[in-house]
């Protein structure tokens, strides 16, 4: 489970986190929306320990995030990248196995490649892939590398930061259904940023809307349409009128 | 101008100079004490072997050679003017090893390897692939500035000796080509002349530089702003501090060798 406590976090003079507080228990998927410079990037990355918050805790399966081992802390998470963030210099399988290769995960180099040929099917990529760099694969491909890379030591928690960001809305309804899929068959926890209405409707068991560096609303994605809260009603009909600027 | 706000704003200017010159240092210790540390990455070592090292050959092998034969051309002309025209193997030798091979392999590994190490690091940063290796329990510093920097240690001191022996080539063949000397002599004036200091000096050069050229990149790579422009202005920084660390450096390293 993880849960955020009055967490904040300012850069400069923006205050972009103001007290956000928010649980995701075990094994289900939260989704966090709100529009674009509102926060969530940054919520993600403060549980990941890639930004230090200003003030709050930050608590997994009741353990504070910020103290022990980084590495068997991280070892637990796996992730998808807006934009894959796929390392160049490697070839698609090294990228995927990266963690079984190196670290204290380190397995054999056959080994390593055969679970990132594993792990290429599992995201619907067939295994000539395997051997490509990542800029001769399209958006949609690097996606999936991505996800591949993301489950591929069998994490107990996965993020997703925008998944569905600059795809096409089939390959964006594919790359939605796999992460519904792998989340629910492996049983991890999922945390999900998007401003993608169909990724939230396909991934989440949860949604949080965060604006004004607050969750606003919390709830049961089924309750989300019903949900009276403006600012998540402003923002599943997309209408400039409402608590949220339009221009910001 | 108000001459209390000019100094103001010459306090604020040596400060934040001050400031940027403390943050470097502590990179550089951060990044050599994790070459010290494991986790290890031999195949990054390699490869960044491989980078600054050898496929730096052929530039640092270019300059050297044309460096060298233009200093015999001007050491002859010059020493025309008082009957000194014999020094030629002399100075060329004591010019390259000393001052001219070090300075140059430097300032060309700053130009090939700063910037590369820059461009490629800040690249990495706007793409979020230094926070994908965090996620993936790598620490940045090992992987990616460690063997650069390492690396760069080994090589660019190599460098300079083969900078120095491919000056020393160039100048002896204008001097026997074109200039009339005999090429035994050369030799042996070249080789009596050097002493093990100055050959000492010229290496321990070469590792400085090479640390600054590797440091210099990772920093600013690692520092980088956002987009396109802030890899551009990562890249462009990273080359002009290096040169300019590199001459710093090699005045001051010439004081320590060669002070009187």
């Amino acid at each position: 489970m993880i849960r955020m406590e009055n967490v904040t976090k300012a850069f400069g003079d923006n205050q972009v986190l103001q007290g956000m507080s928010l649980e995701i228990p075990k094994g289900t998927s939260m989704v966090i929306i709100g529009g674009s410079g509102t926060g969530k990037s940054v919520a993600l990355k403060c549980i990941l320990g890639l930004i230090k918050p200003d003030s709050g805790m930050i608590y997994v399966n009741g353990k504070d995030a910020t103290k022990g081992d980084r590495d068997k802390f991280l070892a637990r998470f796996g992730m998808l990248f807006q934009g894959a963030a796929l390392f160049d210099s490697l070839p698609v399988w090294q990228n995927v196995s990266f963690r079984l290769l190196r670290g204290p995960l380190k397995r054999p180099a056959e080994y390593a490649r055969e679970i990132a040929i594993e792990k290429l099917r599992r995201v619907g990529l067939k295994s000539d892939v395997a051997d490509r760099f990542p800029s001769e694969l399209s958006g949609g491909m690097q996606k999936r590398v991505g996800l591949a890379r993301a489950i591929a030591a069998e994490p107990e928690i996965i993020f997703f930061d925008e998944p569905t960001t600059g795809l096409d809305p089939i390959m964006s309804g594919v790359i939605n259904d796999l992460i519904r899929e792998i989340v629910t068959e492996m049983g991890a926890t999922a945390m999900t940023i998007t401003h993608d209405m169909s990724s939230v409707r396909a991934i989440a068991d949860n949604v949080a809307m965060l604006h004004g560096g607050v969750i606003q609303w919390t709830g049961p994605v089924g309750q989300m349409d019903a949900s009276g809260d403006p600012y998540v009603e402003q923002f599943i009909s997309g209408s400039a009128e409402g608590p949220i600027e339009a221009v910001r | 101008m108000n001459p209390l706000a000019a100094l103001g704003g010459l306090g604020r200017a040596v400060l934040t100079l001050f400031a940027n010159f403390g943050k470097v240092a502590i990179f550089a210790l951060d990044a050599i004490s994790h070459i010290f540390r494991p986790p290890y990455y031999p195949r990054e070592f390699a490869v960044a072997l491989m980078n600054v090292g050898w496929l730096s050959l052929p530039v640092v092998g270019l300059t050297a050679i044309f460096t060298g034969g233009a200093l015999a051309l001007q050491i002859y002309a010059g020493g025309a003017r008082f009957n000194a025209e014999a020094v030629v193997p002399q100075i060329v030798a004591i010019g390259m090893v000393r001052e001219l091979g070090p300075v140059l392999v430097g300032l060309m590994i700053a130009a090939r390897v700063t910037s590369s190490i820059a461009a490629e690091i800040a690249t990495m940063k706007v793409t979020e692939q230094i926070d994908a290796l965090v996620t993936l329990s790598t620490h940045p510093m090992k992987y990616l500035t460690a063997p650069r920097v390492l690396a760069a240690l080994i090589t660019v001191p190599i460098l300079v000796g083969i900078g120095d022996i491919i000056g020393i080539a160039g100048g002896y063949v204008v001097a026997t080509e074109n200039l009339g000397f005999n090429a035994a002599t050369y030799l042996l004036n070249t080789v009596n002349f050097l002493e093990v200091k100055d050959i000492v000096s010229s290496l321990v050069k070469g590792a400085a530089f090479g640390l600054i050229a590797a440091v210099m990149g990772c920093y600013y790579g690692m520092n980088s702003g956002r987009g396109a422009q802030g890899v551009g202005r990562a890249t462009k920084s990273s080359v002009e501090s290096a040169a300019i660390m590199i001459l710093a450096a090699n005045f001051i390293l010439t004081g320590v060798f060669f002070s009187v």
